[in-house]
């Protein structure tokens, strides 16, 4: 009974659960041997789940990690690996960050406006892979990592010689988002709807964003020509051809299209976090690779992503006071690392599976021909 | 145009074009890296003369470029295990990682040889891990990369910080500096050797580079550079890309293991195991990168110190692209990166980056009188360029950002993949998960 459920639901959604078990037996391991309790860690991590504020704080978190997600997905789906996500949110957010605060607009300009930037921006930086690959055959792969690399370099000169505030602070950052640019919070809205969450417990606005998001990835990919074109180019890039589909222009508008989201990724803490509404030493920015695990893991398909941006949330919001009760807080990475890599293992072995169904299936159609046929 | 014209510039082309057969063959393969390395020391000594930055080739330079080149060159190397038996491997910062924090623990309760030994096994084990998701169950390569990175703590806690809290948080380890992010130092060092006479001793050499005279200074400082106070470890190094070269090209193990790179359905019908190839392929690299990881150990604080692999192993990615999967070329890629680095992190760091601006300036000069004299037009308009660029920068320009310097191994990087596209060659078959019977 339950195997026939499960398997009406489909690899898609067994596959995760495999892998989530091979990940708590290998994390429960590593806790063993390293003289831990496993079902004291898990028991923590499960207790500290269960509140507001943990769900809140998985919102807020997941929401950066959906965007990413979603960000690295859309290459992913033409089989476009953007490993250059987080270069281009770290351009985006720094240019937005500066000429954000430094604009003086009303709020309804404002937050568009510096939004504005970081897509174009992020866009912009992940054009120059894309130019590379259609002109000169360049894997993307290589140059996106290059790249990664060239916009550290870029950001922190950026910073230090022209971005950097002239305000007391020591360390290089940019001014403070003036609130008209910051993305409101919605705890009025939750306050409105009759919940109350306890102090100091915020529910960013930008939680709307990753929804919009959301929304907007399953409309283009699903509802759109582009989208369609997309995924014929993903599966099967020579019918695509055949069927009138430029593949130059395909490659270059998706990866832009990629930047453009990844830009996005950076307006989460920029925007939305009162921890930072700047950019300096403490802004997040390695969101991009956890967005390649969560495309990963969700198979590129909008609620895929949302469901492991949540589990990647509340893996590490769980794992956070750990270190409070002696184990290490590290085994959250570990639960991580051998849930994505045992996930992807899972997935191949399903498709593998299903393609030798399917030669087997081809064959028995066939077969009967043969066998009825005299000696 | 009169007819005339017409037909002398048809024999000048066809003087030219054979005269170009006739060089390219004296121009190709070591000839042309002679060539090419001598006239970078020309170009370098008179760029050191008329900026009068001496640091551009001193021995001091050249050595610090040295020892930042020996973990970029073994994670190269790692890479050229891997891809030359048909696996991309993205996971090599994740086993320079594993090398640093087994080779932190190792070399602190053992010794520097032990850490050796342990940071290949530390990286060993995470090769084992991608072949298994890699040739086992064909994961897609650069998925399975990043996962290893992702796991082992490329971009925040991982397996490494998880290591690091057990091992080095214990009293024992406290009372030497251990914590959460940093080993108890190593005990004990691979000791140093330099070159009699020449480098050490008299050190006749050293006195040559003091002459500051053109040339024969700068040849001075460079070859006093890679002899003097060598630490045992950056040999060993050499010797490891030395005895890759010979594994790979010269042995009927690395046939086969280039033929599970290039053509794995032709070595399968040859009865060479190509899973089993993609297995050893892997556990040399991980062993070769976690060798590197060790070297970063005892470079600096002789300990391990959490995040000091610093995307070395994508640098190591780079000089694999960048020396066209060849053991000589990934020296030379991590030769020219680590000798950036080295020139970052001199004293008076803008001074000299000024001067390896005007160098570059310089070279690029001669390449366009050089595509001038081949009436490659477009080559020569934009080296131009990019030399009147670099030196009216190195005139105008009064302190050249730090931030530059650390750009320019990924941006030359990114040159060579796009411009000499064509003449890179990467293994064949590399990135295509094979299973038994297919017929690639």
């Amino acid at each position: 009974m339950i195997l026939r459920v499960l398997g009406k639901i489909g690899p898609n959604a067994l596959a995760p659960l495999i892998a989530g078990a091979v990940a708590i037996v290998v994390s429960s391991i590593a806790l063993l041997l390293s003289g831990h309790s496993p079902t004291e860690a898990f028991g923590t991590m499960w207790r500290v789940l269960d509140s507001t504020e943990s769900l809140v704080l998985i919102l807020n978190r997941g929401a950066w990690y959906y965007v990413a997600g979603v960000a690295v997905a859309i290459g992913f789906k033409m089989g476009l690996f953007n490993i250059g996500a987080d270069g281009q949110y770290r351009l985006g957010a720094l240019f937005a960050a500066y000429f954000g605060a430094k604009a003086d607009l009303p709020a309804v300009l404002h937050v568009p406006y510096i939004v504005a930037i970081a897509v174009l921006v992020g866009a912009a930086w992940a054009a120059i892979p894309g130019i590379l690959k259609v002109t000169r055959g360049v894997n993307e792969v290589i140059s996106t990592i290059m790249l990664n690399f060239v916009a550290i370099g870029l950001t922190a000169w950026l910073l230090n010689t022209y971005f950097r505030t002239t305000g007391g602070s020591l360390t290089a950052e940019t001014r403070t988002i003036p609130a008209s640019g910051r993305i409101p919070s919605l705890n009025s809205v939750v306050e409105a709807l009759g919940f109350n969450f306890g102090r100091g417990v915020v529910l960013q606005g930008y939680v709307v964003v990753a929804m919009l998001v959301g929304v907007g990835y399953y409309i283009l990919l699903f509802r759109s020509r582009y989208g369609f074109e997309l995924r014929v180019s993903g599966v099967n890039p020579s019918a695509a051809r055949a069927s009138g589909v430029n593949p130059k222009r395909m490659i270059l508008v998706t990866i832009m299209l990629s930047g453009a989201v990844a830009g996005l990724i950076g307006m989460g803490p920029l925007l939305s976090d009162a921890q930072y509404y700047r950019y300096g030493d403490q802004f997040p920015l390695t969101l991009g690779l956890a967005g390649l695990s969560l495309a990963l893991l969700g198979r590129n398909n909008p609620v895929g992503i949302a469901l492991a941006a949540i589990v990647w949330a509340a893996i590490e919001r769980g794992t956070q006071p750990l270190s409070i009760i002696g184990i290490p807080q590290e085994i959250g990475v570990i639960l991580q690392g051998s849930f994505l890599l045992s996930a992807v293992i899972v997935f191949e072995v399903f498709s593998r599976r299903a393609q030798e169904q399917a030669i087997r299936d081809a064959a028995a159609r066939a077969a009967p021909h043969t066998i009825g046929a005299p000696a | 145009m009169s007819v005339g014209t017409q037909d002398m510039g048809d024999t000048g082309a066809t003087v030219a074009s054979t005269e170009l057969v006739e060089r390219r063959r004296w121009f190709e393969g070591r000839n042309l890296v002679v060539v090419l390395v001598a006239a970078t020391i020309v170009v370098m000594s008179v760029a050191r003369l008329i900026s009068d930055a001496d640091r551009l080739t001193s021995s001091g330079t050249i050595g610090l470029g040295l020892r930042l080149a020996i973990p970029i060159a073994l994670a190269g190397i790692g890479g050229l295990y891997a891809e030359r038996s048909g696996t991309v491997n993205i996971g090599l910062e994740g086993m320079l990682i594993m090398g640093t924090i087994l080779a932190g623990y190792a070399g602190w309760q053992w010794g520097p040889t032990a850490a050796l030994f342990a940071g290949a096994l530390g990286g060993l084990l995470a090769g084992l891990l991608l072949a298994l998701a890699t040739a086992t169950f064909g994961v897609n390569h650069i998925v399975a990369g990043f996962a290893i990175n992702i796991i082992a703590g490329s971009s925040g806690p991982g397996v490494a910080r998880f290591l690091a809290n057990q091992w080095f948080t214990t009293e024992e380890a406290g009372a030497l500096g251990g914590s959460v992010s940093n080993g108890p130092p190593v005990d004990g060092q691979f000791p140093t050797v330099s070159l009699p006479v020449l480098s050490d001793g008299p050190d006749l050499l050293g006195d040559l580079e003091r002459k500051g005279w053109f040339l024969l200074s700068d040849i001075a400082g460079l070859v006093r550079g890679v002899t003097a106070d060598l630490r045992l470890d950056t040999i060993i190094a050499v010797l490891l890309v030395i005895g890759t070269a010979y594994l790979v090209w010269h042995t009927p193990f690395g046939l086969r293991l280039r033929a599970a790179g290039e053509r794995p359905g032709a070595a399968d019908s040859l009865g060479v195991s190509v899973i089993r190839m993609r297995y050893y392929g892997l556990m040399l690299s991980g062993a070769m990168a976690g060798v590197g990881g060790a070297v970063l150990v005892f470079a600096g604080a002789n300990r391990y110190q959490q995040g000091q692999t610093g995307g070395q192993g994508f640098l190591g990615l780079a000089a694999l692209v960048f020396g066209n999967w060849k053991p000589a070329g990934v020296l030379g890629g991590a030769g020219v990166f680590g000798y950036a680095n080295g020139i970052r992190l001199s004293i008076d760091a803008s001074a000299t980056v000024k001067a390896l601006m005007l160098a570059v300036g310089i070279a690029l000069l001669v390449y366009a009188a050089i595509a001038i004299a081949r009436r490659q037009v477009r080559g020569a308009v934009i080296a131009g360029i990019v030399a009147a660029l670099m030196i009216v920068v190195y005139s105008v320009v009064d302190e050249i950002n730090n931030q530059f310097v650390y750009m320019t191994p990924y941006v030359v990087t990114l040159l060579v993949v796009t411009l000499f596209a064509q003449r890179l060659r990467p293994p064949a078959a590399e990135g295509i998960p094979y299973r038994k019977g297919d017929s690639l």
